[in-house]
């Protein structure tokens, strides 16, 4: 595969460690090359939370993503603060529940999308970041559907097993 | 083949020690190094083994001097600023020739710093972590199946030469997660006959001490323990080469920031230019003899570490003038870029060919 660089920035408690988990592990069980790395500061507490999750075939550098090749954006700040460090061909997602800028890559394609009115209309509340996941994987089918099921089954922690269901409704819901 | 899990590097080591027999972790929480804390709370208790939060630093390596005598395999973790608070304690483990694991994730320095991924301990893990004549075994993993690997295997070593062994990580290995096999647990581990475990009128008492009253005793329990530190040099050396059989340039890097020069190296390659990354592994013992064999070879080093300039230090003790040893860092928490290293390897390439 062609290497895949994503960077899933918003705020904290939108799920995007998460979502960025649910995409490394679908890379796992590919058997690709695999990195995940949160930001850790005091972002974490309220403010702009992202992380970086690489897939490559092969050995990973820095798993810090500097030029992105798909952004996750869920909120203006994160979106102003990556929208330009995204490569030329690369592909923008944005919640346009929350991000009001107004895109001006050309050079990108770029998806927008209600994840967050959109799960809450669907009583999927919370699970905007599967949404855009969902989305993600339409776009660039960067895995199979069996993959992401998957992934999704490892990732959701046992005690809340009860919630994989929510979450597969979430990411069929992106990739309408 | 066990199967592959996403993990944490901070978790990974946990698990891993877990595995190799450590039934003792003490410690102190601090960022970017609580995942290995909290993670070892949750286990430990599952595995009869004792997770204790102690009050402070000081107290936690305490702990593990006390649970070391008695022959336990023991561990404690922390972050820079919190390693210099156990330096008295590892100085004290030794002095009485205890084995046991530290691990460092590094963060920003000096003083509080920043909690960002750093590497500026290298100089306080390889020459002094604390007062006294004494060295450790220092491990640098540069994946988090390394971390599981080495902190795996340290306590064989840290029993074998009955010396405390640090796996120094940073911020970014100890955060970032990546797939892992785990080792099998391990069912055997060594003989302790040394162990402050009561004798029971059955055998002559084992102390475990690092006072001396008489210099000339001390002086030759150091003399003893630096005969133990040449076989250490001679055995236990660890480093990986890439590219390096027909290299110009070799960059040295360490830890999270191999994983950065590994990537400008490659992209050096594909623009022509000779480079190679030469990775040490154990940091203490150096990995001399290998560095050693490119001299000659190559034209020109380049040391790349997230500090202001330490393990240069090593290299250019290695490359003895041989060739320029040139730097390249960022330092506070701040992660040199692969565009970044490249633009140095381009332009030391530059002056070879003046």
């Amino acid at each position: 595969m062609e290497e895949m660089r994503v960077v899933f920035a918003g705020f904290g408690g939108q799920g995007l460690l998460f979502a960025g988990k649910v995409v490394a592990y679908a890379g796992l069980l590919d058997d690709h090359e695999v990195s995940w790395l949160p930001s850790y500061g005091p972002e974490m507490r309220g403010g702009t939370a992202n992380c970086s999750v690489t897939l490559s075939d092969e050995p990973i550098g820095s798993p810090l993503i500097m030029n992105p090749n798909v952004l996750i954006a869920m909120n203006n700040p994160s979106f102003i603060k990556f929208e330009n460090e995204v490569t030329p061909g690369g592909k923008i997602f944005i919640d346009t529940s929350l991000v009001n800028k107004k895109p001006e890559r050309e050079d990108c394609e770029v998806f927008e999308l209600e994840a967050t009115n959109m799960a809450e209309e669907a009583g999927l509340k919370g699970l905007a970041n599967i949404v855009l996941v969902g989305k993600m994987l339409k776009e660039t089918g960067f895995c199979s559907y069996e993959t992401i099921e998957a992934a999704i089954r490892k990732t959701v922690p046992a005690r809340k097993a009860a919630l994989i269901d929510k979450n597969l409704e979430a990411l069929k819901l992106g990739m309408q | 083949m066990a199967e592959k899990v996403l993990m944490k590097g901070n978790e990974a080591i946990a698990e891993s020690a877990i595995r190799a027999g450590c039934r003792f972790f003490f410690g102190y929480p601090i960022t970017p190094q609580t995942e290995l804390a909290a993670y070892m709370a949750k286990r430990m208790p599952k595995e009869g083994g004792t997770y204790l939060q102690a009050e402070s630093e000081v107290a936690a390596i305490n702990m593990v001097y006390g649970a070391s005598a008695a022959g336990a395999r023991v561990m404690t973790s922390s972050s820079s600023p919190g390693v210099s608070l156990k330096s008295e304690g590892v100085s004290y483990i030794a002095g009485a020739d205890l084995p046991c694991l530290i691990i460092n994730i590094e963060r920003g320095g000096p003083g509080l710093g920043s909690i960002q991924p750093s590497q500026s301990d290298y100089w306080q893990a390889t020459r002094a972590l604390g007062h006294g004549d004494f060295q450790m075994v220092v491990y640098a993993p540069s994946t988090v199946q390394e971390m599981a690997d080495l902190a795996y295997g340290a306590f064989d070593i840290a029993d074998k030469y009955r010396t405390p062994v640090m796996i120094l990580g940073d911020g970014m290995l100890g955060q970032m997660m990546e797939p892992v096999e785990l080792p099998e647990p391990r069912t055997e581990l060594p003989e302790k006959p040394w162990a402050t475990t009561g004798h029971g009128n059955k055998r002559e008492k084992n102390i475990a001490n690092s006072l001396y009253l008489v210099a000339e005793e001390l002086e030759k329990t150091n003399f003893e323990r630096f005969e133990r530190y040449e076989v250490i040099k001679a055995n236990e050396q660890m480093s990986e080469e890439v590219d390096c059989e027909d290299a110009d340039i070799i960059v040295v890097a360490f830890g999270a920031s191999s994983r950065i020069a590994r990537s400008a190296v490659r992209a050096a390659r594909e623009e022509g230019i000779k480079a190679g990354l030469f990775r040490p592994i154990t940091l203490w013992p150096f990995p001399t003899d290998a560095l050693k064999a490119t001299v000659g070879k190559a034209k020109a080093y380049l040391s790349v570490e997230m500090n202001m300039g330490q393990m240069v230090d090593d290299v250019r003790l290695v490359v003895e003038g041989a060739a320029p040893v040139d730097f390249y860092g960022r330092t506070g928490g701040v992660i040199p870029t692969p565009a970044e290293v490249l633009d140095k390897i381009r332009q030391i390439n530059e002056g070879l060919g003046e």
